[in-house]
């Protein structure tokens, strides 16, 4: 499926890499920083999957036991995976997380359900992006139901566009650097 | 039941092989084995064959195997459709590096188009 998937030509950005410090739109002090790698971290973002609302999965993730949770945890928090948390004080709101394939990486963004509609994606998606592309991610695409156009809209506002239409979820692809800066 | 297995070179479609055989061990289903020759991948037809008959004989259970040429989602509706088969069973797709489950054009083509029974493994 990669090897047909389309970048846009342009640059999109750029992008405010984290810390990033704002009032959301219900009054909460957020801050969006990158996964330092913690246990408390981790910890905070595994009760925030585990109170995930299982009707806001995306074809399957996150999954919707424990140990499920964890295993992909394990699996997007480490190696080569980029990830910002947005924080309420010590509450994970929401994360964003980019997972490499191959030259090109995977976005995905969730945001625990009393932080929805408040800006929060928004910011999150755009710290995801800056800190990618300050850490060379040049490439970025995601897949989103192609009922949910609230998502698809946030995303084209962002500088993603329809890399994919023909498949069962929507492909969407956004570019952050073309290779000629360092 | 009789039912119709679609085979690819993923390796879903093993993991697909592997429970559907056991399955038709347990339940005393007819299976036929369609390997499609559209979306073998890296592997050849061949190849996959020998997959299916080492699983086959491992449980030894008959089955009858078929190449399918062609579009793999409507050639496998088609055949179920005209030959009485009561369900067909194929892997449920693939998951992106994200770990997100993506359904394959196949899949897709089946679920949407077939009047039997859909069964997707996971």
């Amino acid at each position: 499926m990669s090897a047909n998937r389309r970048f846009p030509d342009t640059v999109a950005g750029p992008f405010e890499s984290p810390p990033v410090r704002f009032t959301d739109g219900a009054g909460r002090e957020i801050e969006i920083r990158a996964y330092d790698g913690s246990d408390r971290e981790y910890e905070a973002l595994a009760s925030m999957y585990d109170e995930f609302d299982p009707a806001d999965r995306a074809q399957g993730i996150p999954p919707s036991d424990e140990r499920r949770i964890r295993e992909w945890l394990d699996n997007i928090l480490g190696g080569d995976c980029l990830n910002v948390i947005a924080w309420d004080g010590e509450t994970a709101a929401g994360h964003a997380t980019l997972v490499p394939d191959g030259d090109a990486s995977e976005l995905a963004i969730f945001v625990l359900q009393a932080y929805q509609e408040a800006g929060i994606g928004t910011r999150l998606m755009k710290a995801l992006l800056g800190y990618g592309a300050e850490s060379g991610v040049e490439k970025v695409w995601l897949t989103v139901e192609r009922w949910n156009q609230p998502a698809v809209g946030l995303y084209k506002k962002i500088g993603f566009e329809i890399s994919d239409s023909e498949s069962f979820e929507m492909e969407m692809a956004i570019r952050l650097g073309d290779g000629e800066s360092g | 039941m009789r039912i119709l297995l679609g085979v690819g070179g993923s390796e879903e479609s093993l993991q697909a092989l592997q429970q559907t055989v056991e399955r038709a061990v347990a339940a005393g289903d007819d299976l036929t084995v369609a390997i499609l020759e559209e979306v073998t991948g890296e592997r050849s037809a061949d190849d996959i064959e020998a997959d299916v008959e080492a699983e086959l004989d491992a449980h030894d259970l008959e089955a009858e195997i078929r190449h399918i040429e062609g579009n793999a989602g409507s050639e496998l509706v088609s055949i179920a459709e005209s030959e009485g088969f009561d369900g067909i069973t194929l892997s449920g797709g693939t998951t992106s590096p994200m770990g997100k489950i993506q359904l394959s054009s196949t899949a897709e083509f089946v679920l949407l188009n077939s009047h039997v029974s859909v069964t997707l493994i996971r």
